[in-house]
């Protein structure tokens, strides 16, 4: 029996598409979240791979920011409860999730049997979440996937001491202007945005197992820099930019199951 | 094409409570702008501040607070605190007084005209912000300005130099009042002024207290609207009887098993902070299309006073929620909590209130630990509609709900 999970983000739509709750069997991904064509280019991009379609998903969960909106769906239900879900999928011992989106960030603390049991999220401020690292990429004119491998070349990280986006632009042109080294601009991007999430982290309390979800966990700069600031190992899979629509496809599964 | 009809409005019985309260809650506004044509002196007064003082003398009272609050929920917040930061005032600053400086400017206001005043009365028991904010509206309109000053009490309990402190401070305040207006003290007005206060809020508090019930005979918004009587009108006695009805009501709905929460209720909060004004409607949605009750909140039953003694009245205006320490506040939340059946806690980290929402993180942990329950906050504003993002509060709320499912999963389980 097959089972379906959208996420609907800001940025980007994630498919997954599970079998009994255990085996996945296709995934897409594209850029364009929230009021874009990405959501349907996505779920179009799933049935080309898997060569299933809809008729033949047992139930359909959408979740992100996109979940209200989207219709064709089953039902819907919070990312926090989907990246509690991914994440717990792929660690089976997982306590901790920081899930770091285009838009905000959250902490989701998860009980020893895998519920969520608290979360704590960014405030109202696109600091500490991928839109920062956008914005930074955009005015070094790099690409935003290679943010890691650049910062893994410094020697130095800059500080960037504001956390207000607009004001954090301005202070990277300036320490351009001033000569200072990409690599360790890129570096202290990086940290700057992992400092403040462990921060949320702390306040929520750090159990381990600890991993990173969403799209900012491909950055492996951002992933040093976090276990550096809590001190922790952070787990890291290849999927953790599908956590979410995983979630929402186990979810579906649980509620068959029901 | 027939013509659409539109529908009256259904009549509001004029015996039940929400009439009575809706009715004393206008005319507070209009009582004293009718006083104001007739040569009697009005004050503008801090919501914590002793209201026997000016009941007792006569003197018109307006609260601020209560019209800024008026003014956001009827959308104009934003246009108000343009007016206030056009004037150099900083959006950093609480909303409230943002919009009451606009208004001591504009001097009108279609979404909530008051009377102007000709004295201003502080009390800095619920912020210290609000001692400048007065200051400045006595500065702007050229009139006195009386100062209360009950600072916060780092310890648990008020002390018996407190009480004097500001028990001086209080006859202090009538001295300046008869001078000022050549008014008259008169003790047995003064026991009749104490009698109502403390009948309406032993009223308003069995009131609350009925979200011991499960499940709960009313919706928690209702106590947003309802409290403005008693930021405005507990001196009076129209105000105890209108309470006692709403009891009564309470009471009924109760027996018959119904309630003002008009949807199943599957879960019960504890609401933290003041309400995000601008966006009551979206706020109140977001958790009745979930079926979650607010069924209490710290904040409504802030203005109960209830007290058998000067001394106690006293202790009771140096006991309002932000004049009191951490231990003690966590205290009478979890205390809220477990009366009331409480499954979560949702605060408002409320950008206006830096008094309330900067000791929040530190609260809701406690508070969570110790009644073993989920705790969500959201961003937003009293008064500001620029502070709240509508997706972000739907997100933290279902998030909510969604622990406090698996929690009653949990518990059928085992």
């Amino acid at each position: 029996m097959y089972t379906l999970g959208i996420d609907i983000g800001s940025t980007t739509s994630k498919c997954v598409m599970l079998q009994d709750g255990e085996t996945l069997v296709a995934k897409s991904l594209q850029l364009g979240g929230l009021g874009t064509d990405g959501p349907e280019d996505a779920l179009t991009q799933l049935w080309r791979c898997s060569g299933l379609s809809r008729e033949e998903m047992a139930r359909v969960i959408v979740t992100g920011y996109g979940r209200n909106k989207f219709e064709g769906a089953d039902g819907e239900v919070s990312e926090l409860t989907c990246h509690a879900l991914g994440g717990r999928f792929v660690f089976p011992d997982l306590r901790t999730v920081i899930d770091i989106g285009g838009q905000d960030a959250k902490i989701i603390s998860l009980t020893p049997d895998g519920r969520m049991s608290n979360f704590i999220m960014n405030d109202k401020c696109a600091a500490g979440t991928g839109r920062f690292l956008e914005v930074m990429a955009n005015i070094l004119r790099l690409d935003i996937d290679n943010l890691g491998a650049i910062a893994a070349q410094s020697e130095t990280p800059a500080a960037i001491s504001s956390t207000c986006t607009v004001f954090a632009e301005s202070e990277v042109i300036s320490q351009l202007a001033n000569g200072v080294k990409r690599p360790d601009l890129v570096a202290g991007i990086c940290q700057s945005v992992a400092t403040r999430v462990a921060s949320l982290a702390r306040r929520a309390g750090i159990v381990e197992r600890v991993c990173m979800s969403g799209g900012v966990a491909r950055n492996e700069a951002v992933r040093h820099y976090m276990a550096q600031a809590l001190d922790v190992e952070i787990s890291y899979d290849p999927l953790a930019q599908y956590f979410g629509a995983i979630g929402a496809a186990l979810y579906a599964w649980k509620q068959i199951k029901k | 094409m027939a013509e659409e009809v539109k529908k009256a409005p259904r009549p509001v019985d004029p015996n039940s409570a929400k009439y009575k309260l809706g009715k004393i809650a206008a005319d507070a506004f209009a009582d004293a702008i009718e006083a104001k044509k007739k040569g009697i002196p009005v004050a503008w007064v801090s919501s914590n501040f002793p209201v026997e003082i000016p009941e007792t003398l006569g003197i018109a009272t307006v609260y601020p607070e209560n019209q800024a609050a008026g003014i956001a929920a009827r959308g104009a917040g934003e246009r108000m605190c343009n007016v206030a930061e056009a004037e150099g005032y900083s959006n950093d600053i609480c909303a409230y007084a943002r919009i009451s400086l606009a208004y001591a400017k504009l001097k009108s206001c279609p979404e909530q005209d008051v009377a102007m005043p000709d004295v201003v009365l502080c009390c800095n028991n619920i912020c210290n912000c609000m001692i400048k904010w007065y200051e400045n509206l006595a500065q702007e309109l050229n009139i006195p300005m009386i100062m209360l000053d009950i600072p916060f009490n780092p310890d648990y309990d008020v002390s018996d130099a407190q009480v004097q402190y500001v028990s001086a401070q209080f006859w202090d305040a009538v001295h300046q009042l008869e001078q000022l207006f050549g008014l008259k003290w008169d003790d047995d007005k003064f026991e009749e002024v104490t009698g109502f206060s403390c009948r309406a809020s032993r009223a308003w508090l069995a009131a609350t207290g009925c979200a011991k019930y499960v499940p709960s005979p009313f919706n928690g918004f209702d106590l947003l609207n309802h409290m403005a009587v008693m930021v405005t009108a507990r001196g009076k006695e129209c105000s105890g009887d209108a309470m006692e009805t709403l009891y009564k009501e309470y009471m009924e709905n109760h027996k018959n098993g119904t309630s003002t929460f008009r949807t199943e209720e599957k879960y019960r909060i504890l609401f933290e902070g003041i309400a995000c004004w601008p966006y009551l409607r979206a706020t109140s949605t977001g958790l009745k299309s979930r079926g979650i009750n607010m069924v209490t909140t710290i904040y409504a039953d802030a203005f109960g006073y209830d007290y058998d003694s000067f001394e106690g009245m006293i202790k009771a205006y140096c006991s309002v929620p932000n004049a009191i320490n951490l231990e003690k506040s966590r205290d009478k939340r979890i205390k809220l909590c477990q009366d009331n059946h409480v499954e979560g806690m949702l605060i408002h980290t409320n950008r206006s209130c830096k008094l309330w929402s900067g000791f929040m993180y530190e609260m809701g942990r406690q508070v969570g630990k110790a009644c073993d329950i989920p705790v969500a906050s959201f961003d937003g504003d009293q008064a500001d509609p620029r502070n709240f993002s509508e997706a972000q509060y739907d997100t933290r709320v279902q998030g909510l709900m969604e622990i406090m499912e698996a929690n009653k999963e949990q518990k059928g389980a085992n």
